[in-house]
């Protein structure tokens, strides 16, 4: 079943993930507490207007399929500096670059749901 | 030993049987509430006499931006998620009574005056659907289609109205329509005009008179007296953010019913630090609030003196309360990391506030600001108490 397949691959994501084995290096990576505290945001506050399950609101649906082709740092862009004209705002200042592409990452393994 | 833990048997057995007749005995829901916790689809149901949760019920689905209304009677709830769910939630027999998925994506929604109909206000596919109280069988779907390709607007603000009549506001087409189902068969839309760009959420006053709705997309906010032979939209507090350059919005402010304190409406403003007040009579601003941070929430006491207000990510751990005649900011607390949500008891004497990230709701004396408890809760957001349906707008 697909809907399993996909459970499976975002376990795997997500072990890999924490492991550091997908990615960047691991240095540039958030660590353990700032970690817990950006998903948690990710989930909670980006969650607010795009779906706790990323499945969109007022904002755009955030799900693997949905991002599918679209550049780590493309994403990271938009988390940093927002899309103007619309209620998304720049995050930057709450989270670095390295942080942003982080979510990237995550958001396309699907990896906050 | 033997006889002690006899006694403590013999007590477990007299609290079980006291805990099991109290489920079951005659009760009112008058004081009873809901209070969502968002990261497990569950509805807790508590006790305002009791400050205790009575049961929480899984199954409501992703109730990321979830709301409740209520029937006439107090006893069911009515709640909508994120993910097009329309639950009624039976608060005696604490347990759903019935849910569909009515769309694929949900916002809000009211119910009528007569409690026969409840409204949705859809994200996706837009427009507003509505729904047989007792049955929730669709009765009627109004597609929110604007522009000459047709499009479908995601719709917001949606409000009970007397007279069996829903109000809302179209967020894509900047829009604010009336569905009017006072007549048998399909209503009748009326379509009011334009708001403004991107209209984030709207209010009705408790007298049903007066329809606002915020502007995300614009320094103002968009006005309809709905006493009006033919109303139409007035624009208010225009160009009030204009002295400053806005901050980044991380959440978007909530509008209710609550905004109306005494002779002024305390409204939060979008991308500031402020609260705006505006006449009542005059709708001229009557003055401004710097706050904490930026507002989510504005809640007015129900006797209107004082209103609590709660902010947005990354200052949402503070609440302070504004004193409605001077203006000034007269207590400040905080009660924990993502204070999401405040209700007041129908005649204002405690206030519970959820902490989100604290898993906690807290429940403070509105007058003392003295902790009366604390309920542990999972994520815990929305908070909506029965007596709500007894009032337009809520």
């Amino acid at each position: 079943m697909p809907c399993r397949m996909t459970s499976l691959h975002q376990l795997l994501a997500s072990v890999l993930m924490m492991a550091g084995l997908v990615g960047p290096a691991a240095a540039e990576d958030p660590n353990g507490a700032r970690r817990k505290a950006l998903h948690n945001m990710v989930v909670q506050d980006c969650g607010s207007c795009h779906g706790l399950t990323f499945k969109g609101g007022l904002g755009s649906p955030l799900l693997p399929d949905d991002l599918e082709g679209v550049d780590d740092s493309t994403i990271a862009t938009i988390v940093l500096d927002g899309v103007p004209g619309t209620p998304m705002p720049p995050w930057r200042g709450l989270v670095s670059e390295s942080e942003a592409l982080w979510i990237a990452r995550g958001l396309k393994a699907g990896v906050f749901q | 030993m033997n006889l002690l833990r006899g006694l403590t048997v013999l007590i477990a057995t007299a609290v079980w049987c006291l805990t099991a007749a109290a489920d079951t005995a005659l009760r009112g829901t008058g004081d009873l509430g809901v209070i969502i916790e968002r990261a497990d689809g569950s509805a807790c149901i508590i006790s305002t006499t009791e400050r205790a949760i009575l049961s929480c019920v899984d199954g409501l689905g992703d109730l990321s931006h979830a709301s409740a209304v209520f029937s006439p009677d107090q006893r069911y709830a009515y709640i909508f998620g994120r993910d097009g769910g329309l639950t009624k939630l039976d608060l005696l027999e604490r347990k759903i009574a019935k849910r569909v998925i009515q769309g694929g994506n949900s916002i809000g929604g009211a119910i009528s005056d007569d409690g026969t109909l409840v409204a949705v206000s859809n994200y996706k596919p837009g427009g507003v659907k509505v729904f047989d109280a007792t049955t929730l069988e669709q009765i009627a779907d109004i597609p929110a289609t604007y522009g000459s390709e047709g499009k479908l607007s995601k719709t917001v603000g949606l409000v009970d109205a007397p007279g069996r009549r829903f109000v809302f506001t179209l967020y894509d087409a900047g829009e604010i329509w009336m569905a009017d189902f006072s007549k048998p068969g399909a209503p009748a839309i009326t379509k009011l005009g334009t708001a403004g760009k991107l209209p984030y959420d709207a209010l009705i006053t408790g007298d049903g008179r007066h329809y606002i709705a915020g502007l995300f997309g614009e320094d103002g906010l968009a006005h309809v007296d709905l006493w009006a032979e033919e109303p139409v939209i007035e624009r208010i507090l225009d160009g009030y953010g204009k002295d400053d350059p806005a901050m980044p919005v991380y959440k978007m402010p909530h509008l209710e019913g609550w905004a109306l304190a005494g002779d002024k409406f305390i409204l939060p403003a979008v991308g500031h630090p402020e609260l705006l007040a505006l006449d009542a009579v005059t709708f001229k601003e009557a003055g401004r609030v710097k706050v904490h941070s930026q507002p989510v929430f504005a809640i007015a006491r129900p006797d209107g003196r004082q209103v609590w207000v709660n902010f947005a990510h990354p200052k949402n751990d503070t609440v302070q309360v504004v004193d409605v005649p001077s203006l000034k900011v007269v207590h400040e607390f905080k009660p924990g990391p993502a204070v999401l949500h405040m209700e007041f008891t129908p005649r204002g004497h405690e206030v519970w506030v959820s902490v989100r990230d604290a898993d906690r709701v807290d429940i403070y004396d509105a007058r003392s600001f003295e902790k009366r408890g604390e309920l542990s809760l999972r994520k815990p957001s929305g908070i909506f108490f029965a007596a709500r349906a007894t009032r337009t707008g809520l």
